[in-house]
């Protein structure tokens, strides 16, 4: 059984605002579903002494102090953007918005 | 069916979400300032605007703050927790997640008792966790210049990335009519209690202190209702009223034999009430997962001993003290409670009033200027050092009790410290023996038929001309001075 469904890929792209052509759907669904069955793959070989894990190095508790350090110039933080309007990011309103 | 009958055939269940923001002088992941007010995207870095490869690293005094208000209102602390992802696609949000906790919160399963009418409530804390703030959006454009036609949003990411801690409840039964009363009494002690370790500065009508109440009502015996969620909840007063609102409002429908759905409803200040906010056309799904470029947080039992150890006095223990102090009965301290006027009126007393001066202007004038403005008692415009110089006023003999009024009234009006204000308007008791004798023989010399009653022993005529005085003096007199020296000009006393 595929480890993805056509609907699943199709419902993740509508999440991350892609358009999908019904071909992609198609095409995306076999490709990831190589991707997920190679990655169970690696669980079948874990043994129960294994836990899963969200982090390759071994840390915990990695801070740093309440201390100010220099931020970007207006200028320099939005001379990425797209556009821009008085200082702020200007970007096509979302719909959904709540009032 | 009126509120009250509501009650007698429903059982509302209630839970509260709320969002404080911590105090932290930079931001949860990156060294930025959070300081308020700042020009727009000046208090931003790579991390925070997620430029491509930029890391966030913790910053220690957010934790330890999420620790403490865990500890503060009784909850576990995980030995072990992790950092996770919310995504989701907004504009508010630059990195189209945000950074929060998902299964694994820093603290859980605690509890807040809250008093109402002379009984304690147990409210249960579900779990405390860490997340941070998103960016504020002002929308523009369109024809009426009204959000609903706005064309465009525009973004400031300053508040992005500040460190936000959120406490939810456990879902609250069997408060019956009370339930309103008992959500807004929980905030107001949670407030009291974040505001007492000094992690955060708590203030609703600033938005650092947000609330989502969840309602739900079900006829006794039966399983709970669905729940509808209320948003933008941003003062005391309104948490009460949109629960209150709230169980009249799915009453209604339920006696209609309608259902209620599951849904975001938004509270409307101006008439109290709630409406629907825009059904999203996807059902949330945030793919939660742990966060993979922030290593876990397992804080060291010694060092949660420790802040265990070091947190302040309770603000329920506080008050008892307090009320101890100050002399006054369990009821009028509720009362002093419930008015937010805790701490201004222990402040009013540390800048030189003494308890009853202060409670008295706290509690009378300024609590009912606060209602009538509908706003919270700290934000009527008088300072503790403000009221207890008023009342420093009154001690020394300047001001009279209807004077200090006025001056009060100007102090709120913005007209000034209590001095600046009773000179500007001319307020201050009239003491000057010259200018009360003058005021005293004019009005004898303009009622003579009165004056010659008094000298024959109708003492009680005096009353007249000391209203007389009073008059020409427009109130700054002192009554009582007034009429002996009106005695002693007659030659009666
Ligand atoms: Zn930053």
């Amino acid at each position: 059984m595929a480890a993805i469904s056509r609907e699943e890929v199709a419902h993740l792209a509508r999440l991350s605002r892609l358009a999908v052509t019904e071909q992609e759907l198609d095409r995306f669904a076999g490709q990831l579903d190589v991707i997920l069955q190679s990655v169970a793959r690696v669980g079948e070989v874990a043994a129960e002494d294994i836990p899963p894990t969200s982090h390759s190095v071994p840390l915990t508790n990695v801070y740093r102090d309440d201390v100010p350090t220099p931020s970007l110039t207006q200028d320099e933080a939005l001379s990425g953007a797209p556009d821009a309007f008085e200082g702020r990011f200007r970007v096509p309103r979302i719909l959904d918005e709540e009032d | 069916m009126t509120y009250d009958e509501i009650l007698t055939k429903y059982e509302p269940v209630i839970g509260l979400e709320t969002h404080v923001e911590l105090g932290t002088r930079t931001k949860m992941f990156c060294g930025c300032k959070t300081d308020f007010g700042a020009e727009p995207n000046t208090q931003v870095c790579p991390v925070c605007l997620a430029l491509p490869g930029a890391l966030p690293v913790a910053n220690r005094a957010g934790i330890e703050a999420t620790i403490r208000i865990g500890l503060a209102l009784n909850c576990d602390i995980a030995e072990w927790c992790r950092m996770a992802r919310k995504n989701y696609f907004y504009p508010d949000m630059p990195k189209n997640f945000q950074t929060s906790q998902y299964d694994e919160p820093l603290c859980t399963d605690g509890y807040v008792d809250v008093t109402v009418n002379g009984t304690e409530y147990r409210i249960g804390i579900e779990r405390v966790h860490l997340e941070e703030d998103t960016g504020k959006t002002l929308h523009v454009g369109g024809a009426t210049g009204r959000i609903h036609g706005a064309t465009e949003s525009l973004v400031d990411y300053n508040r992005a990335g500040i460190p936000l801690v959120e406490i939810v409840t456990k879902p609250v039964p069997g408060l019956g009519a009370l339930a309103p009363e008992i959500a807004k009494a929980y905030v107001a002690e949670l407030r009291d209690i974040v505001r007492s370790l000094g992690v955060s500065d708590v203030r609703m009508e600033q938005g650092s202190m947000r609330c989502d109440v969840n309602t739900s009502l079900n006829l006794p015996g039966e399983e709970w209702g669905t729940r509808t969620e209320t948003k933008n909840v941003n003062s005391l007063r309104s948490v009460e009223r949109a629960v209150r609102s709230e169980i009249i409002r799915q009453a209604a429908i339920l006696d209609d034999g309608g259902k209620i759905f599951q849904e975001t409803r938004h509270f409307q200040e101006t008439t109290g009430d709630t409406r629907p906010g825009r059904s999203k056309e996807t059902a949330t799904d945030y793919r939660y997962f742990p966060e993979p470029d922030l290593v876990p947080i397992a804080p060291d039992p010694a060092w949660v001993a420790s802040l265990r150890e070091s947190l302040p006095e309770k603000p329920s223990v506080k008050r008892a003290r307090l009320r101890e102090d100050w002399g006054i009965s369990e009821v009028d301290m509720q009362s002093v409670t419930n008015a937010g006027a805790v701490e201004l009126i222990e402040e009013t007393i540390a800048a030189g009033a003494s308890p009853a001066g202060a409670r008295k202007w706290w509690m009378g004038e300024l609590a009912r200027r606060a209602n009538e403005l509908d706003v919270d008692l700290a934000e009527v415009g008088a300072t503790p050092a403000q009221v207890a110089a008023l009342q420093k006023l009154v001690d020394a003999g300047k001001l009279n009790d209807k004077l200090a009024r006025q001056v009060l009234e100007g102090v709120v009006a913005g007209e000034g410290d209590p001095a600046d204000v009773m000179a500007a308007r001319g307020l201050e008791v009239v003491n000057d023996t010259g200018a009360l004798t003058k005021a005293v023989d004019d009005a004898i010399a303009a009622n003579p038929e009165i004056a010659a009653k008094i000298r024959d022993g109708k003492v009680a005529a005096a009353g007249a001309l000391v209203g007389a005085v009073m008059k020409t003096t427009r109130g700054q007199a002192d009554a009582k001075a007034v009429r002996e020296l009106l005695l002693e000009r007659l030659g009666v006393s």
